[in-house]
C-alpha cells in the first residue's frame, strides 16, 4: 500500500518525481509525505496518465488554503455530476488535512465555533455533508434574545416567527471540517493534497525567459497562457487551469494576482473561549455592552461559546485574569453589569404599534430572562483583532478568491463563514454552469459571473456589519435612545421584524433590541417607518465568532 | 412566400463586381488600421487576398467574405476584440446544441461529456470557439473554414489544452468535404449561412454530411427590420460590437426560409429559439422571439 515508486517521469523536466501511491490520511502517509523529497501525489486513478503521456500532468483546479471554505468547494465540486471528474489539488500546510483529526465526544468543545444559517445547512445537506456534522457534537437553536446595556429594552426572537425550524446551528469548526472531508472520501473524487505553502503563482511567464520544449505539453500550455504555474515551499511547482485562494484574510493568492484591497482595522478584539453551566443551555443570547457586544451561544451538553468583542488593552486584561475572575466576569457582563434588566415589554408601548401588527409574533409575548450561569471555563481564551477588508476585485484570468481572502467582515453574528460557504458553492456551481457549455473554466468571462453574484451579496453583508458596529461603538446619549427607538420597533412590529430575520440570501439571523420608554417612542413613532433602513442595519445580532 | 424566397435567392447569385469587393476590403482595412492587435495583420491582408482569390472556387462562398474575416483572424480569441459578440452568445447557443443533441442522441446532459462517441463537424468554425466547447464536451470534433488563416488559429489554439488537441481542423469547405464523402453524426454551421452567397447548395451540402437521422444545428439573423436595427446599426455603426460591413441586411435568411430550404435539403427543423440580448446583464439568454438571432436544430430524414 505505502510502497513508494520511483521513477524518471521527464527525462528532460527539472525534477524527478517520486510518485507515492498512499492513502493520504494514515499514519505511514504522513511519515512517508515528510521524506518525499519532490512532488507527492496521492493517487487514486490519475498516475497512468502521468506514465502514459510522460509529462506532468496539469490539474484543473488548484485549491489554496484547505479551510473550511476551501473544504467546501472540494465537497461541492465532489458531488455534483457535472464537476465530480475534475483533478483537483489542495495545498494547504495544516497538520488538520494531515491528519484527519480525531474527533471524540467526550472532549470539550473547542472554542472556535461557527453559527451556521439555515441557507449553510442547506448547502450541506446538498453535498451530503451534513450527516458527518449530525454525528458530532451539535447545537441548533430556535431561539435568541438580545439587549442592551441601557436597560433600555429587549428583543426575543423565535425561528417560529419566520416559519422555520431554528435559526442556526453552532458547531465547532473542526468538526465542520472533518465533515467536509469525510464526505469527500466517500466519493473517487480525484484529489491530491500537497503540505506545503504557496510561494510563486505565474499565470503570464514573459516569452523570453521560458524556453518552449515540444517534448513537455504542459510547459508549452502553461507559456502560451493556458495555465497558471504555482511554486511549493518544498520545492515543488504545479500547473493548474484555474486558481482558487480560499487561503484566508492574509490570502497569499490575492497578493501574488495583484488584487487590491480596501478595508480598515477597528480598534476592537474579541475574546473566544468555551465554559460550562449547570444546566444546557438552548438560546443564543447577546447583550450590548459599552465596548462591544458579548455573546453566549450553546454548543450543546451543558456548553456554551462565549465571543465577546472589547478594545485591546481590555482584551489582554481578560485572556490573563484568574479563571475565577473571567467566569465571575462574565457573569457580570451577562446580567447586572453596566445597567440593570430592562423591563418587560410594557401593555402600552405595544399597544402603540397595534395598528402595524397583523398577526403578533410569537416571541413579542415572551418575557426578559437571564441567561444560565457560567460556572467554569472549558478551554483556553484566545484573542482576535477584528477587522474588515474586502478585495476590490474576485477573479481575475485563471484566478478567483472565495472566503476570507476575499472578505473578511466583523464577526459579529458569525456571517463570515456563511459568506465563505456561500462563495464557495456559488463558485463551484457556476464552474459546472462552465462545463455544461465546454468553458475553459479558468476563463475570466466564466469567474466574473462568480464576482458579480458574490460582491453583491458579500457588501450588502459587510456594509450591514460595518454600519451596526459604527452604531454600537459610539456611547452618547442621544444616539442611544435613537437606537433604542429604531429596535423597539423591530420588536414589535411583525412584518419587519420578520423582514430582518430573513434579510439576507443566507437567511441572516437579526435581532433588534426594544426600549421602553413611553415619552421617546412617542415622539419617534412617526418616523418608524422612515427608520426601517435604520433598523435593519442596526439590528444584525452578534451570533458567534468564527475563525 | 415562394416568390420572396425566389427574389431573395437571385440576389444572392448576383455576381459581385471585383470592384466593389477590393473597395470593401479596403475600407475594412483602413478602419482597422489604427487598433494595434491589428496593425501587424494589415500588411498581409494585401498577400492573403491573393492567396485566397484563386482558392475560393466553390460556389456557396463570397470571396469577400473570406478576406473580411481573414483580415481579423488573430483576434479569434481576445474575448475583448472584435469576436466579442460571439464570446459572449457562445454559452448560449451552446446551451441549445447540448439540450436538443442530448434529447437526439439520449445522452446524459447531466454528464461532464454528454456528447461522447458522437462525430460532429463544424463548418465555419473560425477560431474555434465552437469547436473547443464541443471537444470538452467528449465530441470527436472536424472544424471546417476556408481561410487558412483561421484555421492555423485555431489550431495553435485547440493544442493549448489536451482536451482540445484532438479536434481536426481543416482548411477546407463543406462542398469538398461533400466530396471526399465524409459523413457525420451531426453538422454544425453557427452564424455562417448569412455570409455564403448561395444558401440553399449550403443547406444541401450540409445534409449530405449528416448520417440518415443525424442532426444539423443552424443559427443566423432574421432579415427583419428589428435585425436591421439591431445587428446592423446598433452593433456595427453604435455599439462597435462588430466591424462595419461584417453583415449585410439582404443576406440575411427569415426562419421561414431557412426551414424551407432545410426542407428541401431533406431536413426536417424540429425546434428553434431565439436570442434575446439583456443590455442590463450583458448577456444572451434563449427565447421564442426569433425576431434577430435565431438558432434551429433538425434531423436528417431517412431513420
Amino acid at each position: 500500500m505505502n510502497r513508494v515508486i520511483a521513477r524518471k517521469v521527464v527525462p528532460t523536466y527539472h525534477q524527478i518525481f517520486k510518485l507515492s501511491r498512499k492513502q493520504f490520511c494514515s499514519d505511514e502517509a504522513a511519515k512517508s509525505s515528510a521524506a518525499a523529497a519532490s512532488s507527492q501525489f496521492n493517487q487514486q486513478e490519475s498516475d497512468a496518465n502521468l506514465s502514459l503521456t510522460g509529462n506532468v500532468q496539469p490539474y484543473d483546479i488548484a485549491i489554496v488554503g484547505g479551510g473550511m471554505v476551501g473544504m467546501a468547494l472540494a465537497c461541492s465540486l465532489a458531488t455534483t455530476p457535472l464537476t465530480k471528474h475534475l483533478r483537483v489539488a489542495i495545498i494547504d500546510s495544516s497538520p488538520a488535512l494531515a491528519n484527519k483529526p480525531c474527533i471524540k465526544r467526550e472532549d470539550p468543545p473547542d472554542p472556535r465555533v461557527s453559527t451556521v444559517t439555515p441557507a449553510t445547512i442547506s448547502f450541506f445537506k446538498d453535498t451530503g455533508a451534513w450527516q458527518y456534522v449530525q454525528q458530532h457534537r451539535h447545537a441548533y437553536f430556535d431561539k435568541m434574545q438580545v439587549w442592551d446595556y441601557t436597560s433600555l429594552g429587549y428583543t426575543k426572537y423565535d425561528a417560529r416567527d419566520v416559519d422555520k425550524e431554528v435559526l442556526g446551528c453552532v458547531v465547532e469548526n473542526k468538526v465542520l471540517h472533518s465533515s467536509l472531508l469525510s464526505r469527500i472520501e466517500d466519493t473517487d473524487f480525484q484529489k491530491t493534497i500537497y503540505h506545503s505553502r504557496l510561494t510563486s503563482m505565474s499565470l503570464n511567464p514573459s516569452s523570453s525567459s521560458i524556453v518552449v520544449d515540444s517534448t513537455a505539453p504542459t510547459e508549452a500550455s502553461y507559456a502560451r497562457g493556458s495555465l497558471a504555474k504555482l511554486g511549493l515551499s518544498d520545492g515543488n511547482s504545479l500547473y493548474a487551469k484555474l486558481v482558487v485562494g480560499s487561503d484566508g484574510g492574509k490570502s497569499q493568492v490575492r497578493e501574488l494576482a495583484g488584487f487590491k484591497t480596501t478595508g480598515w482595522k477597528y480598534s476592537q478584539n474579541a475574546v473566544i473561549c468555551t465554559v460550562e453551566h449547570s444546566v444546557e443551555n438552548y438560546c443564543a443570547w447577546q447583550r450590548f455592552l459599552p465596548a462591544g457586544p458579548i455573546a453566549l451561544l450553546p454548543i450543546g451538553d451543558k456548553f456554551s461559546n462565549i465571543v465577546w468583542t472589547m478594545n485591546p488593552e481590555e482584551s489582554s486584561d481578560f485572556k490573563s485574569v484568574k479563571e475565577d475572575d473571567f467566569v465571575k466576569a462574565v457573569n457580570h457582563a451577562l446580567d447586572y453589569g453596566y445597567g440593570g434588566h430592562p423591563k418587560s415589554s410594557l401593555p402600552g408601548s405595544a399597544g402603540m404599534f397595534s395598528w402595524l401588527r397583523g398577526n403578533v409574533t410569537i416571541s413579542a409575548n415572551e418575557s426578559f430572562e437571564i441567561p444560565p450561569k457560567v460556572v467554569k471555563l472549558a478551554s483556553e481564551r484566545m484573542a482576535f483583532p477584528l477587522s474588515l477588508m474586502h478585495a476590490n476585485e474576485y477573479a481575475s484570468k485563471r484566478v478567483v478568491l472565495i472566503g476570507d481572502a476575499a472578505h473578511t467582515v466583523h464577526p459579529l453574528a458569525g456571517q463570515g463563514v456563511n459568506l465563505g460557504f456561500g462563495d464557495a458553492f456559488a463558485l463551484s456551481r457556476i464552474i459546472a454552469e462552465g462545463i455544461a457549455v465546454g468553458m475553459d473554466i479558468g476563463e475570466v468571462s466564466l469567474l466574473k459571473k462568480y464576482e458579480a453574484e458574490r460582491k453583491l451579496a458579500n457588501m450588502t453583508m459587510m456594509a450591514i456589519l460595518d454600519g451596526f458596529q459604527k452604531a454600537y461603538s459610539i456611547d452618547f446619549g442621544p444616539l442611544n435612545i435613537l437606537r433604542a427607538a429604531a429596535f423597539h420597533g423591530a420588536h414589535f412590529i411583525s412584518p419587519l421584524k420578520r423582514s430582518i430575520i430573513s434579510f439576507d440570501p443566507h437567511g441572516m439571523i437579526s435581532a433588534g433590541l426594544s426600549k421602553s420608554k413611553h415619552e421617546v417612542t412617542d415622539k419617534l413613532t412617526d418616523q418608524t417607518s422612515d427608520q426601517e433602513s435604520n433598523t435593519r442595519i442596526s439590528s444584525t445580532s452578534v451570533l458567534s465568532f468564527y475563525n | 412566400m415562394a416568390l420572396k424566397l425566389l427574389s431573395k435567392l437571385r440576389h444572392q447569385n448576383l455576381q459581385i463586381t471585383r470592384d466593389r469587393n477590393h473597395h470593401r476590403l479596403l475600407a475594412a482595412t483602413t478602419l482597422f488600421y489604427d487598433r494595434p492587435v491589428l496593425n501587424l495583420s494589415t500588411t498581409d491582408d494585401s498577400k492573403l487576398i491573393m492567396k485566397n482569390k484563386p482558392q475560393t472556387t466553390t460556389s456557396s462562398l463570397k470571396q469577400h467574405e473570406l478576406a473580411k474575416f481573414a483580415a481579423i483572424s488573430d483576434t479569434w480569441w481576445d474575448s475583448e476584440g472584435p469576436f466579442k459578440p460571439l464570446h459572449v452568445m457562445n454559452p448560449t447557443r451552446i446551451a441549445f446544441i447540448r439540450s436538443t443533441l442530448c434529447r437526439h442522441f439520449s445522452k446524459d446532459p447531466n454528464c461532464a461529456r454528454p456528447f461522447e462517441g458522437l462525430k460532429i463537424v463544424d463548418v465555419g468554425c473560425g477560431g474555434g470557439i465552437l469547436s473547443e466547447p464541443l471537444a470538452r464536451m467528449g465530441a470527436a470534433v472536424t472544424g471546417v473554414d476556408a481561410v487558412e488563416k483561421n484555421i492555423n488559429v485555431a489550431r495553435l489554439h485547440a493544442d493549448l489544452d489536451p482536451e482540445t488537441s484532438t479536434i481536426e481542423y481543416c482548411c477546407t469547405t463543406a462542398e469538398k468535404l461533400v466530396e471526399e464523402q465524409r459523413k457525420f453524426d451531426a453538422v454544425i454551421a453557427l452564424e455562417v449561412i448569412e455570409h455564403v452567397a448561395a444558401p440553399a447548395e449550403f443547406c444541401k451540402s450540409l445534409a449530405a454530411l449528416a448520417y440518415p437521422g443525424g442532426a444539423t444545428v443552424l443559427s443566423t439573423i432574421n432579415r427583419s427590420m428589428k435585425a436591421y436595427a439591431t445587428a446592423i446599426v446598433a452593433a456595427e455603426y453604435l455599439l462597435h460590437w462588430l466591424p462595419k460591413g461584417t453583415h449585410q441586411w439582404s443576406s440575411f435568411l427569415t426562419p421561414e426560409e431557412l426551414v424551407l430550404i432545410l426542407q428541401r435539403a431533406s431536413i426536417n427543423v424540429k425546434e428553434m429559439a431565439g436570442f434575446v440580448y439583456s443590455p442590463l446583464t450583458g448577456r444572451w439568454s434563449l427565447s421564442d422571439d426569433i425576431s434577430v438571432n435565431f438558432i434551429a436544430f433538425g434531423t436528417k430524414d431517412g431513420q
